[in-house]
């Protein structure tokens, strides 16, 4: 298995009598570009949170780089390199823009955070200003999390989650609470950021046009299970996955 | 370290240390005590930032004070320099070995646990009358390498000593504050879920902060114990440790200054209105910080903050 491929094996979670996930089988390629489609409780953020640590699956194996991640902490996985953003973006309310991405930058320093080197100091702040930039938001810099739209807000958690050596990012619904407008825009600059790092992505989405637009394979959960593994296109066309995801006529 | 700060050190030394020719002798034991609890304060206020508040730092300011006063007594050590630093010795190991423990909680489990603990220590000395029980300990005035002042200059020699240990402490925390790690508890305090899933533990930055909040904990009370001359278990009492809290609070987390100022002005306020108003003192007490809360929420120190952000 190549280093940055990520393979989940019969993968199961329960809360109670709710089955959160269900015998999920599924290999990740370096390099590819997944979506997980599916209705609100079908499981999809389940998998994401299995798979950066914050749930543990109660069977199965999720192997990365040679081992198998369950059990692992969060900041232990991320450290292996598989990152993530969230549905409603985690950032630092009290810090600016740049500080944000400052925090960032000093966790995946060469040498750790360090206790002397201050936080503001040039080149960190050289590399924090480059990576804003990078993502279209330099110009919020000095500006404090409350006063940033929806938009802004999502990329500056994905460009936080970037930093360091990130080999998988896990994208929860990077378009939600972003106006429609901003929506393409928004993954067009993500996508072209990690692509050309070369980065494996997995993103949890529920509209269908930036499905078809960004992803090589689309993965549709169903009541826990993955009813559909395919190119977008058969996906979406396939019978079960407009019954009980799409909701468009078979 | 930034010219700002060491010019900002070597001016506060040198105006705090003037203290010692031009305060009269009740005004330099009190600058001495207000500074010494400062020093307990100001690990608060680096627990404070990563969003916690100990309720019970006089567990490493009445350790501190034992340390000294049992070490001098029982080996006739009287060095000021050599007792300090056992002092800090003896708390940092202490704090390593609660700092993980209570890295686990939050809030108000955090702040009541610590207050057990301090609690606990109280109850023990209490109870150990080969140690003084209730009544406490004596300790004999400090020598400084080799040097034993009496009257005026062992108080003045104290001042300095506090006020030099409180500048290079002060100095130490801002670049901490300041630092990549300083930082990172500001995140945390914010954003613990973000902290982890960028890879640093949440864990780690709060037991390093707990652990200098001992440190600095045990220097404080070791310095109290010299210039009182007596230790006893109220030292550890919770009424000692909210009077740190009050200071942290009246400080609030934004700068280290404000941490000393504000120790400061406890001890004024408590001494004069003990003066004159000596039933109802804490009365005056509870008023003034109910007046600062509502007007600076974010403590004295958000006077600096606010300014430094009006130039920009």
């Amino acid at each position: 298995m190549s280093k940055g491929v990520l393979e989940v094996l019969d993968v199961q979670k329960s809360f109670g009598a709710v089955t959160a996930a269900k015998d999920i089988s599924v290999t990740v390629p370096e390099g590819a570009v997944y979506s997980l489609i599916g209705t609100n409780g079908a499981g999809k953020t389940t998998f994401v949170n299995m798979v950066t640590g914050y749930i543990k699956p109660d069977a199965g194996t999720i192997n990365f780089a040679g081992r198998n991640i369950i059990g692992m902490a969060p900041r232990q996985i991320t450290r292996m390199g598989i990152h993530r953003s969230f549905q409603i973006a985690q950032l630092c309310n009290e810090l600016t823009v740049e500080e944000n991405m400052l925090v960032a930058d000093a966790i995946h320093g060469a040498k750790g955070p360090s206790f002397l080197q201050n936080a503001h100091n040039q080149d960190a702040r050289a590399r924090a200003i480059a990576t804003l930039e990078r993502f279209n938001i330099a110009e919020h810099r000095n500006r404090l999390i409350p006063e940033l739209s929806g938009g802004v807000k999502k990329l500056l958690d994905i460009a936080m989650a970037m930093a360091g050596d990130t080999q998988i990012m896990l994208l929860d619904e990077p378009t939600s609470g972003v106006a429609s407008d901003e929506k393409f825009p928004i993954m067009d600059l993500v996508m072209e950021a990690l692509k050309s790092a070369g980065v494996t992505v997995i993103f949890v989405e529920h509209d269908m046009d930036i499905v078809t637009r960004y992803s090589e394979r689309v993965l549709a959960f169903y009541d826990g299970r993955i009813i559909a593994d395919d190119a977008p296109d058969e996906v979406l066309s396939d019978p079960e996955v407009q019954r009980y995801v799409t909701g468009a006529p078979a | 370290m930034g010219s700002n700060l060491i010019v900002s050190a070597i001016v506060a030394l040198v105006v705090l240390a003037a203290g010692a020719v031009i305060l009269p002798d009740w005004a330099m034991f009190l600058f001495a005590m207000a500074l010494a609890k400062g020093l307990v304060c100001l690990g608060i206020v680096g627990m404070m930032r990563g969003g916690v508040v100990s309720f019970g730092q006089g567990l490493y300011y009445c350790l501190g004070a034992y340390t000294a006063t049992l070490v001098a007594n029982t080996f006739g050590v009287s060095d000021i320099f050599l007792l300090t630093l056992l002092s800090a010795a003896v708390c940092l190991l202490v704090g390593l070995a609660f700092g993980p423990l209570l890295s686990n909680y939050r809030g108000i489990f955090f702040a009541m646990l610590s207050l057990a603990l301090s609690m606990v220590l109280y109850g023990s000395l209490s109870k150990m009358s080969f140690i003084g029980g209730t009544d406490g300990l004596n300790i004999a005035a400090p020598t400084f390498l080799g040097w034993a002042p009496e009257g005026r200059p062992l108080q003045a020699a104290l001042y300095i000593y506090v006020v030099t240990i409180v500048v290079i402490a002060g100095t130490l925390m801002r670049l901490y504050f300041d630092s990549e790690r300083g930082l990172l508890t500001l995140a945390t305090r914010d954003n613990e879920l973000r902290v982890e899933y960028l890879g640093a533990s949440v864990r780690n930055i709060m037991t390093y902060n707990y652990v200098f909040g001992a440190v600095l904990g045990g220097i404080g009370g070791t310095i109290a114990a010299l210039a009182l001359g007596h230790v006893d278990p109220e030292f550890a009492f919770w009424t000692t440790s909210g009077e740190f809290v009050f200071v942290a609070i009246l400080a609030g987390y934004l700068s280290v200054p404000a941490v000393i100022v504000a120790a400061i002005i406890l001890e004024l306020v408590r001494s004069f209105s003990n003066l004159y108003f000596p039933n109802t003192w804490q009365l005056a007490l509870g008023i003034f910080l109910l007046a600062v809360i509502i007007a600076l929420p974010n403590g004295l120190g958000s006077l600096v903050r606010r300014r430094k952000g009006n130039e920009t």
